[in-house]
């Protein structure tokens, strides 16, 4: 079966686009050809910096004939209705209609279409002038005399040339024939722009892919990636260097080049004294270079930079390293020069007094400084929400609040909240927003703050996600609680909440964050007392208290479903009052333990039917006792169970009260016997009504005090 | 194109060989080799060969060096790279022609980049100039990881599709210079290619005015007078746009003060970078004065649509 070449050269496509874009072509060329009734084996998407091709194997040669009738209307109907008809199936005249007759209906038009099958060029020369007039860049644009005119073809950068040939692997392959905006389809591309500048003749894919290598392009990205890989390897092993590998780079720079070159340049050895984060990033973001470390350093850089050329130079790529190495040097005197001026101090200081006495701040320390001028510079957090320097007041107030709460020594937590957020003052951090956090960690070290002080810099923000670590100093504790807190309660003030998949501030992250820190540090926070403390500090939004708990409890559930805890339990003990997360899982974990035993299986069987009994007699208003009379219990099964009941929630309420819900379940299991026993001997429906309705308050009674520990009805089986 | 040039105007020796040779690759090609605008811009596509003559339906191939002037760049020439006031070669082709990076490659080998010793890289650059009101796609042009040029294809000027649309390069002078002379420091550049007592560095040229316009920039500038001005150059960008405005009287729907208006809405602009530099502008206000002085680049080049070189029609 004949295969299918398309190629669509163009000037240099940016990096971060072909990828998508190449997906986007098979995606869209494939859909259409089975949309047009053809069929195909395989196919697959290649790219480089300035084409995108796909490689369709196995297409049918033609689609199907296609038959269909259409039906009409009556033979009788009115001459307004048979034009219709005629229009709609595309027949001239009514003479080329059939007449069909039907017992019922009578006789009535029937016309007869028969659509032969097309020829796949025909299809082809068809659909990819549409894909490419069509095709969803994030960013298109128009060039040259047509666009002169409105309507004129745009593409992601100047389309050059297009190579479109058809063929069974036996004969000569065709080229079809298409023509878009003056662009014609032909069998002729280029190679490396500068290695190999005359037009290349293809025929099919599999000459076409060793023309271009001939021709200095690799066409595979995946084996770009590969080639830069094991060369940057190489090569840094060769100096006695590791590779700092780096796979959104990699992925980058594959799309930078068609034929790769890995050259390694060099800097000043002094540049070291700079982070090396700050170093990765410099060289990373300015020049699409990796770094490299000593063999066997955990972190410390080298002074070796991996990059990768375009061309096999005529001189080995010397001027190439050189010249790389020139730009790097001026890059990272820029950074040496922000992370010395982040260490000295601000030319303002005498306006920052008032800030730094509101702060307590030591105007002596850069971070300070920083922190200062923050505040001073009245830097918006949100419109609604006010200044950095008043958020930073906030969680400062609310970290000492939960400081003995998480065992911190307050004195530090606020310190720790004071400089949180001062390296967004930074000249590093301006320059690569990512680092906030780890290089306030550093200044404040380096300015001889506390460790725990320092670390809570870079820790308040974590965890960033499911999989991030969750910090366990208590002070980055207290920092990172009170800074989500207040972005949440602050968010729910104004009515700013995620929705569906919308969720601009990260909300649930932050909640989240709220979630592990405190489940998998085991701390106790009653959330509705921190809510109110923290609601107070917005005008609005104490009436929220309650919807946010329930954005925590849904966050909750996640979590627990995530880690495999069952849906129905979590349900089972939450109620909207639930404020204590981890009392909460508690009972998760206890009610779980319990319902894996024979008797806690069957205590759920039990009291189930005891609730449902209530419910049905209390659904037909039958009368249920306000309390259980001892005098009128007559059976010996009710006799005991009403004592095991007794005893049964005595023990499980106090062992709720010591926070023992392991103790509790037990307590509750012992029911099972007496309950038992209870539905096989004793008939609730007495004739009595005095009776009946003392039976019913006693099943009224397993009801509550299973209800002490977890709403069973809601637990499945 | 090869000219036999003596060493002392070669690019690799000169600075205004450079310069020279430029012009010649670019004359060569078509293109008009027209003068610096004498007024201060910030770049090259402020000229208005660039800015009002991309719009419009007419052929325009120019080429000039404009003197370009960012205030708030100064670095009291103490700094080897960064200058307040520096030179860019802007070449302006309308339409595109279809082989402009060709072309553009051409123009470096014209001043001695081998392509098979240098690595020349077209990296994804969009430019957008928020004051002007103009946006285009193309590239930042890379020769051994250095930024040498712009590489774009407007798209918008003025706040007006271009119909058809321009390329435009710009090559930013020092940096290539520096490049192709092996030089560190931009005032190290030698300016006439000679040797010896005959030798005029850039530093020679432009040092001392680097550091008299740094200090003027950020510590003297009249800013009292400059908001005046500010408000002067809008009122009278405003001013001579209405008066030249087509009559319903006239024969020729057509504007004649386009150019005089055009120049007070440049006058605006640098204006406000002056201002920028002083350090009175606050960050809420910036965007207000880009936005008005954005307004009077749209409404010029509104106004220049209806003019002759704006492809009315008789």
């Amino acid at each position: 079966m004949p295969d299918l070449l398309l190629e669509l050269r163009s000037e240099e496509i940016p990096a971060r686009m072909q990828r998508k874009a190449a997906g986007d072509l098979r995606k869209m060329l494939t859909d259409g050809l089975v949309e047009a009734g053809l069929t195909y084996e395989a196919a697959r998407e290649y790219w480089t910096p300035r084409r995108l091709t796909l490689d369709i194997r196995g297409l049918t040669a033609r689609s199907k004939d296609i038959r269909e009738e259409i039906k009409g209307p009556s033979t009788t109907a009115p001459d307004q209705a048979v034009q219709g008809f005629l229009r709609k199936a595309g027949l001239s005249s009514i003479a080329d209609a059939h007449v069909h007759s039907d017992p019922k209906k009578g006789d009535f038009y029937v016309a007869h279409i028969s659509k032969p099958g097309r020829a796949a060029e025909e299809i082809i020369a068809e659909l990819v002038p549409g894909i490419i007039k069509n095709f969803p860049w994030p960013k298109s644009m128009r060039w040259g005399p047509a666009s002169a005119k409105p309507g004129s073809l745009r593409w992601v950068r100047p389309l050059q040339s297009i190579v479109c040939t058809f063929g069974p692997e036996t004969e000569e392959p065709v080229v079809v024939d298409f023509d878009i905006d003056g662009i014609r389809s032909g069998n002729v591309t280029y190679g490396h722009r500068f290695h190999a500048p005359d037009p290349i003749t293809v025929r099919r894919f599999d000459d076409y892919v060793t023309k271009l290598e001939a021709a200095k392009v690799v066409l595979d990205a995946d084996r770009r990636k590969e080639i830069i890989l094991a060369d940057a390897r190489n090569i840094a092993f060769a100096n006695g260097l590791d590779l700092v590998e780096d796979e959104g780079l990699l992925e980058e720079v594959s799309g930078l080049v068609e034929w790769p070159v890995v050259l390694m340049g060099e800097f000043e050895r002094d540049f070291l004294a700079i982070p090396g984060e700050v170093i990765r990033l410099t060289i990373r973001a300015n020049q699409k270079c990796f770094v490299t470390r000593p063999q066997a350093a955990a972190e410390d850089l080298s002074n070796r930079f991996i990059l990768t050329a375009n061309i096999e130079a005529k001189d080995g790529g010397r001027e190439i390293a050189y010249g790389n190495g020139k730009v790097v040097r001026s890059r990272l005197s820029d950074a040496l020069y922000f992370w010395k001026t982040d260490q000295s101090d601000l030319p303002d200081l005498d306006q920052l007094q008032a800030s730094a006495a509101k702060f307590n701040l030591d105007m002596k320390k850069p971070l300070d400084q920083r922190m200062a001028r923050l505040d001073h510079l009245n830097v918006t957090f949100h419109a609604k929400l006010g200044t950095q320097g008043a958020r930073v007041e906030r969680i400062r107030r609310l970290a000492e609040e939960l400081a003995p709460v998480v065992g911190a020594e307050p004195a530090l937590v606020a310190r720790a909240a004071v400089l949180a957020k001062a390296d967004l003052q930074t000249e590093v951090v301006g320059e690569f927003p990512e680092l906030q956090g780890a290089m306030g960690r550093k200044y404040a070290l380096l300015q001889g703050e506390h460790p725990s002080v320092a670390a809570a810099a870079e820790e308040h923000y974590k965890p960033q996600g499911p999989s991030d670590r969750v910090p366990t100093d208590p002070v980055s504790v207290a920092v990172a609680l009170a800074d989500k807190l207040d972005t949440l309660t602050g968010f729910w003030a104004i009515d700013e909440k995620p929705t569906g998949s919308k969720d601009p501030f990260a909300l649930r992250r932050a909640a989240l964050g709220v979630v592990r820190i405190l489940i998998e540090n085991r701390i106790r926070l009653a959330l509705t007392s921190v809510f109110a403390k923290a609601f107070a500090n917005f005008t609005g939004g104490a009436d929220q208290a309650s919807d946010l708990l329930a954005f925590f409890h849904d966050r909750l559930k996640v979590y627990l479903r995530d880690q495999g805890a069952r849906h129905d339990l979590i349900d089972a003990v939450i109620t909207p009052q639930s404020d204590d997360l981890l009392q909460i899982v508690r009972r998760v974990e206890a009610l779980g333990s319990l319902l894996d035993t024979d008797g806690g299986k069957n205590l759920l069987a039990g009291t189930k039917r005891a609730a449902n009994i209530l419910a049905a007699e209390e659904k037909k208003k039958t009368l249920v006792a306000e309390s259980v009379e001892p005098a009128l219990l007559r059976e010996e099964a009710e006799k005991k169970l009403f004592a095991a009941v007794n005893q049964a929630e005595k023990e499980a309420g106090q062992a709720i009260q010591n926070e023992d819900f392991s103790a509790a379940m037990l307590a509750l299991s012992v029911l099972r016997e007496p309950v038992d026993s209870f539905f096989e001997g004793v008939l609730v429906n007495d004739e009595d009504q005095a009776v009946r309705a003392n039976r019913l308050a006693l099943l009224a009674r397993i009801r509550a005090a299973t209800d002490q520990v977890a709403d069973f009805s809601k637990i499945v089986g | 194109m090869t000219i036999d040039i003596p060493a002392h105007m070669h690019p690799s020796r000169s600075f205004q060989g450079l310069i020279l040779t430029l012009h010649n690759y670019w004359a060569d090609y078509g293109c008009l080799i027209l003068q610096p605008y004498d007024m201060e811009v910030g770049a090259g596509t402020f000229h208005p060969a660039t800015t009002l003559r991309a719009l419009g339906p007419l052929r325009w191939n120019a080429a000039y060096v404009q003197p370009s002037r960012r205030p708030k760049d100064g670095r009291y020439g103490e700094n080897p790279n960064r200058l307040q006031h520096y030179y860019q070669y802007q070449v302006i082709l309308k339409p595109n022609p279809p082989n402009l990076q060709e072309l553009y490659l051409g123009s470096l080998e014209a001043i001695g980049v081998d392509p098979l010793l240098h690595d020349i890289r077209f990296v994804e650059d969009d430019w957008e100039s928020p004051t002007l009101g103009a946006w285009g796609l193309g590239w930042e042009c890379w020769c051994d990881g250095m930024e040498v040029s712009q590489f774009t294809y407007f798209q918008q000027v003025c706040g007006i599709e271009c119909a058809p649309v321009a390329g435009e390069l710009t090559y930013g002078l020092e940096r290539l210079a520096m490049y192709v002379q092996g030089v560190d420091n931009v005032y190290d550049l030698n300016f006439n290619g000679r040797e010896g007592a005959e030798k005029v560095t850039y530093g020679d040229v432009f040092l001392q005015a680097e550091q008299e316009y740094s200090r003027h920039n950020f510590e003297f500038a009249n800013t009292s007078m400059l908001l005046r001005h500010f408000e002067d150059a809008e009122t009278e960008c405003k001013a001579l746009l209405d008066a030249g405005t087509p009559k319903p009287s006239d024969n020729l729907a057509m504007h004649r003060l386009v150019f005089p208006a055009y120049d007070q809405c440049i006058k605006a602009s640098h204006v406000f970078n002056l201002l920028d530099a002083r350090g009175v502008i606050s960050v809420t206000e910036r965007q207000s004065y880009i936005l008005r002085v954005r307004n009077l680049a749209k409404a010029c080049g509104e106004a220049f649509l209806k003019t002759r070189a704006g492809g009315l029609a008789a």
